[in-house]
C-alpha cells in the first residue's frame, strides 16, 4: 500500500515515530526494518547527549510521560554508525534533528546533506531556543518558519523537509502555514504534549525532569484534532501523523483527519510487532471499506455531511 | 500459563514459553505486558527469570512483588490464561571458565535469580556460598533451595526474624574470607548492590551485579532505564541496563551518581562533548 511523503514514495504508510526506535538495531532482531515505510531516527543533535537523570518516565493512565532529553550520540557517531546500520538492515531512513539555535539545525542539516540514504528529514520544533530564553521553537511561528527555511534551502532539493510540531500552541495552524511558507514540504504532527505526574507516596514529581512529554493513547483524540485543523486549512499539505496509534483502527482515524503517513510510537515498547501488526490491520480495514489506494481515505473525514464515501461499497444497503 | 502460586510475601509464575526456556541463560530476564488486550497500561515490565524447566517443551518461572496496579493483575492471572512475553533479554552473567569459588548474594526476591546460576557454576565445578538477606523472613527468599545447593548459606534480616540481624553486606566479608571467595555474583535492591560492590572492592575480588531499573520495554528502545557506567575506555556513559545490563562489572557502575548525569559523562550538560581521555572512578 503505496503513499507518498512529499515527493518521496514509501513502500507503505507506517513508520517509526522519532525516538521510540533507538538506533534501530533493537527493533530489527524482531523483524526486517525494510517492511515498514521508513524509520524515522532518534533526533540527533550535533554533539553526544547523556540526556535526562532517572526516573525518565511514568506510566500514566492509557499512556506514559516521558523525559529522556534526547540521548544520543550526536551527528558524527550517528552518521558513521547508526545510519549506515539502518540502511544495511534494508530501512529507509528518515532523520530527525534537533538544535538550540537556527544555526544548530543548519549545520546538522549541511551534515546530512551529503549523507547518502537519507530519505527525509524531520525538524523537531520541540526544542528551546537558547536565543529566546529556552522558549521553544514550535510556540512561535516565526522562529519555527526560521528554522525550516535555514533547513530547506541547506538540505539538498530532493529530500523533503518535513516540521514536527507540537500540540500544546496556542494556535498550530499558525504554526503549520508559517513552516509551509518557510518551505516545509511536509508536516508531522504531534510531538507529544508536556505532562507531569506527581507521587503520592514520595510526594514528588514522578519525573526526574518534573514535565515530561505524554504519549499514548491517551494523546490520540488531541493528534487527531490538529491533523483535523491543520488539513482543513492547508488541504494540499501531506501530514505525518502520530499521537498514540496502537492499532489499525487508530491508524485510519488519523488517515480519515489527514495524514497520508503514520507513524507508531508508545506503541512499540509495549509490542516489538506493533508497526506490521496496524499496518496489516489498516490494509485490511482500507480494503473491508473499499479502498484501493490509501490517498483516497486521506482526510476523507473532511467531506461535507451527507456526501456519500467516495468508493464504500456498501453491501448492507444493497437491494441485491 | 501453567500455574501461578504464592511463596512467602512473593508471587510465583509459570509459563510455557519453550522458545524463552530454550535460550535462556542464568541473568536474563522478560519483560510482560500487562493489562490484557484493551489495556491502559502502555509499558511492559521486566521479571527477572526464576528458573526454567524442560516441562511441556520449556517452562519458564518468574518471581514478583505487588507493587502496582500491573503486578496486580499478573497476580491475579489463572492456569490457562494467555501472557504476552517477550524474551530472553538482557546480557546474562558470564560465568567463569575455571572451577573457582564463587559467593552469590540475593536481597529480596532478587536471590530467585541466582539459583539457575548456581546450577551452572556447580555443573563447572564451581563452589558456591550463598548470602540471602531481607528486612524479615517472610521476604527472604529461596533460603531452603540455597541450603540446599550451597557450600554454605548465610541469611540476614533487618529485624533478626531469620538469620543474622543486619544486612547482606555485613555478613558478606566473613563469609568472603572464609571461603576465599574468587568471585561476588550479586541481585538485589540497588542499595544493596552497592554495598555489596564495596566489599568485593574492598578484597579485590571481580563482582557481577544484576540491577533492576524501571524500564517501559526491555529490548532497548525506550531509553528509560539508563544508568552511569565506566566503560573499557575509561568514559561514562548512559547506558540502558536492558540492553547493555542488566548485568554490570560492580566497579564500573557508578553507583552514587545513579539517577543524575554525572559531569564528565560522555555528553553531560555543560560537560564531556567528545569521546578520549580517561577517566576513572571507583565507587568508595
Amino acid at each position: 500500500m503505496r503513499t507518498y511523503l512529499a515527493h518521496v514514495e514509501l513502500a507503505n504508510p507506517i513508520t517509526t515515530a522519532a525516538g521510540c526506535a533507538a538506533s534501530g538495531a533493537e527493533l530489527s532482531q524482531f523483524f526486517d526494518l525494510g517492511r515498514l515505510g521508513a524509520v524515522v531516527t532518534r533526533s540527533i543533535t550535533m554533539a553526544p547527549r547523556a540526556g535526562r537523570p532517572t526516573p525518565r518516565m511514568a506510566e500514566t493512565p492509557s499512556g506514559m510521560l516521558n523525559a529522556v532529553g534526547l540521548q544520543g550520540p550526536g551527528v558524527d557517531a550517528f552518521l558513521e554508525t547508526e545510519l549506515p546500520g539502518l540502511l544495511d538492515h534494508g530501512a529507509r531512513a528518515v532523520v530527525s534533528i534537533a538544535g538550540g539555535s537556527v544555526a544548530e539545525y543548519t549545520a546538522l542539516a549541511r551534515r546530512l546533506a551529503d549523507a547518502p540514504g537519507v530519505t527525509a528529514v524531520e525538524v523537531n520544533l520541540s526544542c528551546p531556543n537558547v536565543e529566546d530564553v529556552g522558549r521553544v521553537f514550535a510556540r512561535d511561528p516565526a522562529a519555527s518558519a526560521e528554522v525550516i527555511a535555514s533547513v530547506r534551502a541547506t538540505m539538498r532539493y530532493d529530500v523533503p523537509v518535513v516540521a514536527k510540531l507540537a500540540p500544546d500552541v496556542a494556535d498550530i495552524v499558525a504554526v503549520a502555514r508559517a513552516c509551509v511558507d518557510g518551505g516545509a514540504d511536509a508536516l508531522a504532527m504531534i510531538n507529544t504534549p508536556l505532562g507531569m505526574s506527581i507521587d503520592v507516596d514520595t510526594m514528588r514529581p514522578a519525573l526526574a525532569a518534573g514535565t515530561g512529554g505524554l504519549s499514548g493513547p491517551a494523546v490520540r483524540p488531541l493528534a487527531v484534532r490538529c491533523l483535523w485543523q491543520v488539513h482543513a486549512a492547508l488541504p494540499g499539505v501531506p501530514l505525518v501523523g502520530m499521537g498514540g496509534v496502537l492499532s489499525g483502527r487508530d491508524a485510519l482515524e488519523l488517515v480519515l483527519a489527514g495524514a497520508c503517513v503514520v507513524s507508531v510510537g508508545t506503541a512499540l515498547f509495549h509490542d516489538p510487532y506493533a508497526g506490521l501488526r496496524i499496518l496489516r490491520e489498516l490494509e485490511e480495514l482500507l480494503k473491508e471499506r473499499g479502498f484501493e489506494r490509501l490517498a483516497d481515505a486521506v482526510g476523507l473525514a473532511h467531506r461535507p455531511p451527507g456526501a456519500g464515501p467516495r468508493h464504500r461499497i456498501d453491501l448492507e444497503e444493497s437491494s441485491l | 500459563m501453567l500455574t501461578t502460586r504464592r511463596v512467602d510475601a512473593y508471587h510465583a509464575l509459570t509459563v510455557v514459553a519453550p522458545g524463552i526456556a530454550e535460550r535462556f541463560r542464568p541473568g536474563h530476564f522478560v519483560s510482560v505486558a500487562v493489562g490484557g488486550p484493551h489495556t491502559s497500561m502502555p509499558t511492559r515490565r521486566a521479571f527477572a527469570v526464576h528458573d526454567v524447566k524442560p516441562d511441556y517443551g520449556g517452562t519458564v518461572e518468574l518471581v514478583f512483588s505487588v507493587r502496582g496496579r500491573g503486578t496486580s493483575w499478573l497476580a491475579d492471572r489463572k492456569a490457562r490464561d494467555t501472557l504476552d512475553l517477550v524474551g530472553p533479554l538482557g546480557r546474562p552473567f558470564p560465568v567463569p571458565r575455571d572451577p573457582v569459588v564463587c559467593v552469590l548474594v540475593g536481597g529480596e526476591y532478587g536471590s530467585a535469580s541466582l539459583f539457575a546460576l548456581a546450577d551452572v557454576l556447580q555443573q563447572r565445578g564451581c563452589r558456591v556460598d550463598f548470602v540471602l538477606g531481607a528486612p524479615s523472613a517472610d521476604r527472604v527468599f529461596g533460603a531452603l533451595r540455597a541450603r540446599r545447593m550451597g557450600e554454605t548459606t548465610t541469611l540476614t534480616t533487618e529485624d533478626g526474624s531469620l538469620g543474622l540481624r543486619g544486612r547482606v553486606t555485613d555478613a558478606l566479608p566473613s563469609v568472603i574470607a572464609d571461603a576465599r571467595a574468587d568471585v561476588v555474583y550479586a541481585c538485589g535492591p540497588t542499595a544493596m548492590l552497592r554495598g555489596v560492590t564495596a566489599v568485593a572492592v574492598e578484597f579485590d575480588i571481580p563482582v557481577q551485579v544484576s540491577i533492576e531499573e524501571a524500564m517501559a520495554c526491555g529490548y532497548g528502545v525506550c531509553m528509560t532505564c539508563v544508568l552511569p557506567v565506566i566503560g573499557d575506555d575509561g568514559v561514562t556513559r548512559m547506558v540502558r541496563s536492558c540492553v547493555e545490563g542488566p548485568v554490570f562489572r560492580g566497579e564500573r557502575v557508578r553507583f552514587e551518581d545513579i539517577g543524575t548525569i554525572p559531569f564528565d559523562a560522555l555528553g553531560a550538560p555543560g560537560g564531556r562533548a567528545s569521546e578520549g581521555g580517561a577517566h576513572t572512578r571507583h565507587v568508595s
